[in-house]
């Protein structure tokens, strides 16, 4: 396999990761919609949920372009089956309670936009600019994760117990965020992607600060769910394509 | 932070939609403090290039004048045309007056 061909391939699994983990988190988020705890959190939960959808377009595009195959976001996005998704498993996971959702959002977001970070000054020029562009829209939705964080975490006996169920409900899915397979590694080394160890540690020191603040202890983690990048998922993500990918399915083609 | 009802304290939104000009009220909405007033305000009245500045005060901190105030307050004005400045011709060429 030449050189150039195998970096073509490795940016369009990258680009694939970046849209499904945003497509599918975007998904989960949705379902929030008419039924958040608040009016105005049922807002801002949307608002974030939009945002995803929104960066899932733009790298399914992306990764469409790059595979060279003429597929469009919407193929990629609705004619794959579950074995083909590169998402992460913590995004698939069901929302729970608001607890587990803000656990959740505020894990993906710490690791989401330390690697947004990264890749906008990476030497790929068009993933560096798609970064670039969403990573503002990636700092609000960590200030809102944090910030429901710290509350509930310092919150009532019941907030606290609530976040702390929800840590151990999503600590199982973390060590994923940080496996660096061989398509990483390649990229890695031409400077597209942050260096691993890098987005590792700095995760774990920003979230074991705002754990702090939030008087939460992370659990330690026994087991961990994996492989999701080659398309091994939990039963969750079969659900969501079904509902998400129902209409395609049933009237192939249909837009409006 | 809850009120009696259970329910999170009111909040009043401003909003300064360019740089210039003042804040204008906009709505209202609720929240358990001013930092998330201010985060729920960005979220319910600014998705649409809306501001570049909020101001969020608590609702129960406004003094307002009430409906029986009416006739004191603002009937006295009714009769007096002459406040407004419509008795001056404007010179020609004044474009902001």
């Amino acid at each position: 396999m030449s050189k150039n061909l195998k970096v073509d391939q490795a940016r369009f699994q990258l680009l694939l990761r970046l849209g499904d983990n945003a497509l599918i988190l975007g998904h989960r988020l949705s379902e929030w919609s008419a039924d958040a705890p608040a009016l105005e959190e049922d807002i801002a939960l949307t608002n974030v949920a939009l945002d995803l959808i929104g960066h899932a377009r733009l790298w399914l595009a992306a990764a469409g372009q790059a595979e060279g195959q003429g597929r469009s976001e919407d193929d990629l996005a609705y004619l794959r089956d579950v074995r083909d998704w590169r998402n992460l498993h913590l995004v698939e996971l069901p929302n729970g309670d608001f607890a587990r959702t803000m656990v959740r959002q505020f894990f993906f977001d710490s690791y989401h936009l330390l690697l947004l970070e990264g890749l906008a000054c990476g030497r790929d020029t068009e993933i560096a600019g798609i970064a670039g562009k969403v990573v503002k829209e990636v700092r609000y939705h960590l200030r809102h994760s944090s910030n429901w964080v710290i509350r509930l975490g310092d919150g009532t006996e019941e907030s606290h117990a609530r976040m702390q169920q929800a840590l151990d409900d999503c600590a199982p899915c973390v060590p994923e965020l940080f496996e660096a397979d061989q398509i990483y590694l390649d990229l890695e080394s031409l400077s597209i992607v942050p260096e691993i160890h890098l987005l590792k540690s700095e995760w774990e020191h920003q979230v074991s600060g705002v754990l702090a603040e939030a008087t939460l202890q992370m659990p330690e983690i026994l087991s961990a769910h994996t492989g999701g990048r080659q398309g091994l998922h939990s039963e969750y993500l079969g659900y969501i394509l079904a509902e998400m990918q129902f209409l395609q399915r049933a009237y192939p083609g249909a837009s409006w | 932070m809850k009120t009696e009802s259970g329910q999170w304290p009111l909040w009043e939104v401003f909003v300064r939609s360019k740089q210039g000009l003042t804040h204008q009220h906009i709505g209202s909405l609720y929240a358990a403090d001013a930092a998330m007033a201010l985060g729920n305000a960005r979220d319910l009245y600014t998705r649409r290039q809306e501001g570049v500045s909020i101001w969020v005060v608590p609702s129960g901190e406004i003094t307002a004048s009430s409906p029986q105030d009416q006739g004191p307050f603002f009937e006295p004005a009714n009769d007096k045309v002459y406040r407004h400045p419509t008795f001056y011709p404007v010179p020609d060429g004044v474009e902001n007056l």
